[in-house]
């Protein structure tokens, strides 16, 4: 059987013409609005509380929308956008150093190696100026000069100073300022919160999205739930592979549904592998935690030249290191992006010549720096990092060399939207990490929060109108048949889980699912690897149905169920991952198939054939998936390729 | 390393509960806590009993998700660190670790180690925002905010909302927490218009919530993983002061 078919390439995807500058205005101008009277009539369901999700669902309650927030943690507040610690990009040119919003379009479009929609970035990148401002005026507490303005630093090798902080927790300051205008609107009583519940079902009635099944994770109740839009802000999928550094609780599975449901899943091939995080210490962990990429600025990386070098790093002399970066890439050192520095070091490693347990790791050396600036100074700019490393690891950094290694950090891929940020579903909106739409092929850093905010504050509300203007749609309830068949198959599905009674885990298929992925769909893909691995995730799959072990009942707070059905939604994504990666023979950003790299091994984009965005259609269960390209046209940015030596 | 757990075991809110105790071994010391949890809830799973529940999220100690006393201290004997980031090395060989879920009165347990902190998000919808619309924002650098305000600020807005300077203190206070964003809010320019009516919402919040009173025993911020300062409380307290004396009976003060 044929692993996918062809269908038609997408056709509009709503993104006006005209010179590049005009398309945003002009496009608002063009959608409709709603008149302030006809908003209270009219509800959103908003799916995820992140950045975008929250700052979407306290926007559009402030405009007189009715909102419905639901989110699966305890509370609002703590969405995974709380964990990013970089900062947010934005084109203030507040250094004089050349910025512009020109720029930073330019630079984004280039970062994602060419495969994602100018339009959009564009666009981006012209209202990221305003979430400084909403930001500061919320009172978020952004690192200030001495004179009383803000304080930016150049961020991922970026040549301009665009990136504003607040210090290394720039998400969590971020989030908590959407998340008290969020609290807001909820003591105002516009927003109805519903925080330990999830999203199992998406309800489509006559072709447009009008609700969603939800399962209070306290009582087990199961409900539907409706709206005249449903907007999906339920972040990325890098959980797929087990380990990565997002929070446990991360899942596809809101956005999975909805894709069974006939909303395209875009570029899911597309996955960021963050190159400084702390290794895997055994096989008990649970989790990847990142180090700021900053530590590259004055860390110098290296291993061994030997193959299975266990020496006391100390005790290895300099010209018995390799610091291979340096060495490869002369002009950019330690200073690659990511997606090189990683790949790098997974090149090492697969030689024999990684550090610590399982020879998966690299040193990350401070002594030159604190050599030439001094333990004190190198204390001041890094502290609290090497202290969170002590505090993992056990070895003090300031001693002995940090051992880092790449880990899954963020998904570029996500369900297709057009400029409106709908999906294929009318009435679906999805924002945030949990579309596909702006970072292409890689994300930089320092863009998440840009885009998470950018979608929820000023793009989504704006946009969502064009569609609401033909509502207030017919009213619906629990006894339309669409509703009624989604609430069934949810229940029916929790059933199946608790039913199989077997004997292993879902931790432990979760467990092999991420190494499988791992090993074929991670830093390096190849056709064989990628085969071979829609076969074993297909096997396990059928394992995981007749083996899991879930205790309990539905009938209240069940954490195994929890993470069983989300599982279940991880095994299908994964094959359309693995078919997605096979399918794009070339290398671009996040996506690197062996077969397709330059003689020194960089990655070689095919313009010719894949300058499109894969956006597959879910057809039945076991069935091959339909491919729906979206061709990429660059009028501005000129596709080249990116060399880094 | 073997270890012996004593933990709360509790079905429901109706449930009275009891310390259950578990034996765990071959604990690696480079586990975190929360691991080494997940190691037992492995075994009972295939053991056929039901796991321990407990709250956690990013596991790498900013989320606020996860919380529990451990051996009597909130989050356990590490100063500055979460229950997540807490590794196995803190204990030894052959230790007994008693487990339970942070309890005050505005925290109802839910289950085992799972309580409901929605109290907090109360306090917060009672006025720990500056009201700022979207779109209504002037130029950011309109407003310059001294540095050493902005640090103070940031130092108070680094609270997790994890709730353990409720746990760790004697009257059950979430006194700790409101001053926190009371002190973020009150140190900002953005923030004065709305100063002493946030601080009556928020205070008033906090008391019908169930939470105790404050009477200055500093165990918060020493349970704290976030080193919040205990003087955010006096200012908390000088805000109050002035906003009641303002307030006076005018409406709108």
């Amino acid at each position: 059987m044929d692993l996918f078919t062809e269908g038609d390439p997408i056709a509009d995807t709503k993104a006006p013409d005209g010179p590049i500058e005009t398309r945003w205005e002009r496009h608002r101008f063009e959608s409709k609005l709603v008149n302030p009277a006809n908003r209270r009539k009219m509800t959103v369901i908003v799916v995820g509380t992140g950045l975008a999700g929250g700052s979407a669902a306290a926007t559009l309650a402030e405009q007189g929308y009715r909102v419905k927030s639901y989110c699966y943690q305890d509370s609002p507040r703590r969405a995974h956008s709380i964990a990013a610690q970089g900062g947010i990009n934005a084109a203030k040119n507040y250094r004089n150093d050349g910025d512009s919003v020109y720029r930073l379009f330019y630079d984004t479009v280039k970062g994602g190696d060419f495969r994602s929609r100018e339009s959009n970035v564009h666009r981006l990148a012209e209202v990221s100026v305003n979430i400084i401002d909403q930001c500061v005026a919320q009172g978020v507490p952004f690192a200030r000069e001495y004179g009383g303005l803000l304080d930016t630093r150049s961020f991922g090798g970026a040549q301009v100073q665009r990136t504003f902080y607040a210090r290394g927790q720039t998400g969590q300051q971020l989030l908590l300022g959407a998340y008290q205008a969020l609290e807001r609107q909820i003591g105002l009583g516009n927003v109805e919160m519903n925080a330990r519940h999830e999203m199992l079902e998406l309800i489509v009635v006559d072709g447009k999205a009008r609700g969603i099944v939800v399962r209070d994770l306290v009582t087990g109740e199961i409900t539907t739930e409706f709206a005249d839009a449903v907007v999906l802000a339920s972040g990325g999928y890098g959980n797929v592979f087990y380990l990565s550094t997002n929070a446990k609780g991360c899942n596809v599975t809101a956005t999975w549904r909805a894709h069974r449901k006939g909303a395209y899943f875009a570029n899911p091939c597309y996955t960021q592998i963050h190159p400084t995080c702390i290794p895997v210490s055994g096989d008990h962990q649970s989790k990847l935690t990142l180090m700021s990429e900053s530590l590259r600025n004055d860390g110098r990386v290296w291993v061994p030249k030997a193959k299975g070098d266990d020496r006391n790093p100390k005790d290895i002399p300099e010209d018995e290191r390799d610091y291979y970066l340096e060495r490869i890439y002369p002009s950019f050192g330690n200073l690659v992006p990511r997606d090189i520095a990683s790949r790098a070091a997974k090149a090492v490693c697969d030689q024999g010549r990684g550090v610590g347990p399982g020879g998966l790791g690299v040193y990350l050396d401070f002594a030159d720096a604190i050599g030439r600036l001094g333990r004190k100074a190198v204390e001041a700019k890094y502290g609290n990092l090497f202290e969170m490393y002590e505090r993992i690891t056990g070895e003090d950094p300031y001693e002995v060399p940090m051992r880092i290694y790449p880990a899954v950090h963020y998904t570029m891929g996500g369900l297709w939207v057009d400029y409106d940020l709908q999906s294929t579903i009318p009435g679906l909106f999805v924002i945030g990490e949990a579309n596909f739409s702006d970072h292409g092929a890689n994300r930089l850093g320092a863009s998440a929060l840009m885009q998470g905010l950018a979608d929820g504050y000023f793009v989504l509300p704006n946009t969502i109108a064009n569609y609401l203007a033909a509502g207030p749609f017919e009213k619906v309830d629990e006894s339309h048949p669409a509703a009624a068949e989604a609430r069934r198959d949810v229940e029916d599905r929790l059933q199946r889980l608790l039913a199989v009674n077997g004997d292993r885990t879902v931790d432990s298929f979760h467990r092999e699912l991420g190494q499988i992925m791992w090993d074929h769909c991670g830093m390096e893909r190849t056709e064989a690897g990628l085969r071979k691995a829609i076969d074993e995730i297909r096997a396990l799959r059928d394992q995981f149905w007749q083996r899991v072990r879930v205790l309990g009942d539905g009938e209240g707070l069940n954490q195994s169920l929890e993470k069983a059905g989300r599982v279940a939604d991880f095994f299908e994504l994964a094959e359309l991952m693995c078919i997605d990666a096979l399918h794009r023979e070339e290398s671009c950003g996040g996506h690197f198939r062996a077969e397709h790299q330059t003689e020194d091994g960089e990655a070689q984009r095919d313009d010719e054939h894949f300058s499109y965005v894969a956006a597959w259609e879910f057809t039945a269960t076991g069935q091959p998936s339909v491919l729906h390209k979206e061709d990429l046209q660059f009028e501005y940015v000129h596709p080249t390729q990116r060399s880094y030596k | 390393m073997n270890l012996t757990l004593r933990i709360w075991r509790q079905t429901g809110p109706e449930d009275k509960g009891r310390m259950v105790t578990y034996q765990v071994d071959d604990v690696s010391p480079d586990m975190s806590f929360l691991e080494m949890l997940d190691v037992l809830n492995e075994r009972l799973i295939l053991a056929g009993e039901d796991p321990v529940a407990f709250d956690h999220d990013c596991r790498e100690g900013i989320c606020g998700m996860c919380g529990m006393m451990i051996n009597g201290m909130a989050h356990g004997p590490q100063r500055g660190t979460t229950a997540c980031q807490l590794h196995m090395r803190q204990f030894k060989d052959g230790d007994t670790i008693d487990i339970e879920p942070w309890r005050a009165q505005a925290f109802p347990v839910v289950k085992d180690l799972v309580v409901n902190r929605s109290a907090f998000d109360k306090i917060i919808a009672a006025g720990g925002y500056i009201t700022a619309p979207t779109g209504s924002a002037p130029e950011a650098h309109s407003m310059p905010v001294p540095k050493s305000d902005a640090d103070a600020a940031f130092e108070a807005a680094a609270c997790i909302g994890c709730g353990a300077c409720v746990a760790a203190c004697p009257n059950g206070s979430g006194m700790l927490f409101t001053a926190a964003k009371i002190t973020q809010l009150s140190l900002m320019p953005q923030g004065q218009p709305e100063r002493y009516t946030r601080v009556i919402g928020m205070v008033d919040a906090h008391d019908e919530a169930g939470f105790g009173g404050c009477t200055n025993t500093g165990e918060c911020t020493v349970a704290c993983p976030k080193g919040i300062p205990l003087n955010t409380i006096g200012r908390l307290n000088r805000d109050f002061l002035m906003a009641t004396k303002k307030a006076a009976g005018k409406p709108g003060s």
